[in-house]
């Protein structure tokens, strides 16, 4: 009996990741590392911006007209959602590591929390955007005209 | 590779037990990580009452503001504290997701490397405008 091919043992699996209801605790956590990888994306474009400052008018231009356009305005208004939500969801973390907040339902509330604090301060900063700031500006049409008369002369 | 786990035979439980998380060298990360956090979460207070000022003006109008001494300043300690906070956040992922040592490694020192060329090109940015 012993001589024979070991047959294989049927024992129980643990659930894996996949069978899991997703949960706002763990809907919540992974999402804090997916917009961090998404604010490295935006470290770049924030180099961009100061280094083309640096430069001069000319590569300045050239990043507001890129800033401008929609792909940089979608990339733009990704980076703000998810600095609001990294910033707010840290400050929850931060609470964890003083060893506060771990009540299921406070955990929960604070969760909630996070999510209205960055809806209403994503819809807050681009409506200032929109009314008060570049897209609204004469001084930024200027410097984006400048930018596509520059593109047309080289 | 797993060489590293074979001789702590003549160690204390407490010494046997430091440095065995993913990263071999936890607990100094872990407080920079939340130093690094709490001081981006203050100057990116600032950053945005800066980007209120400065958003929609011209080159020479935002070069001006920028070479205000504390706005420089504030800028460039939310650089080296983002940089740094990023680095380390994602070292986090990386040593949590990589199990390979040859990938784990060759992904941390590009990593570093691109990041600290990121950070340098940001610093030498400001000064240029700023002094």
């Amino acid at each position: 009996m012993s001589q024979s091919a070991p047959t294989k043992t049927q024992r129980p699996l643990s659930p894996h990741l996949q069978v899991y209801k997703p949960q706002m605790t763990s809907v919540l956590s992974i999402l804090h590392r997916m917009t961090g990888v998404g604010l490295t994306v935006g470290l770049m474009l924030f180099a961009w911006w100061l280094v083309a400052a640096a430069i001069g008018p000319g590569a300045y231009a050239v990043f507001m007209n890129f800033a401008g356009s929609p792909v940089g305005m979608l990339l733009l208004f990704g980076f703000t959602l998810a600095f609001f939500y990294h910033l707010a969801n840290g400050i929850r973390h931060l609470f964890w590591d003083s060893g506060l907040l771990f009540k299921i339902e406070n955990a929960y509330k604070a969760g909630y929390a996070v999510l209205l604090f960055t809806a209403l301060m994503t819809a807050a900063t681009w409506y200032c955007v929109l009314n008060k700031g570049p897209y609204a500006s004469p001084s930024v049409t200027a410097t984006l005209t400048a930018a596509e008369a520059e593109g047309e002369t080289r | 590779m797993n060489m590293k786990w074979d001789n702590h035979g003549m160690k204390t439980p407490l010494a046997r037990a430091r440095g065995l998380g993913a990263s071999h060298a936890a607990v100094p990360g872990w407080i920079r990580l939340r130093v690094t956090a709490i001081g981006t979460a203050v100057l990116s207070l600032w950053f945005l009452w800066f980007l209120s000022q400065t958003i929609g003006t011209s080159h020479a109008e935002f070069t001006a503001k920028l070479a205000d001494p504390r706005n420089a300043i504030c800028m460039l300690l939310l650089i080296i504290a983002a940089f740094t906070h990023a680095v380390l956040g994602n070292r986090e992922i990386v040593e949590d997701y990589i199990h390979n040592e040859f990938f784990k490694l060759s992904k941390l020192v590009g990593m570093y490397l691109f990041f600290f060329a990121l950070a340098t090109a940001c610093i030498f940015s400001i000064l240029k405008i700023a002094l």
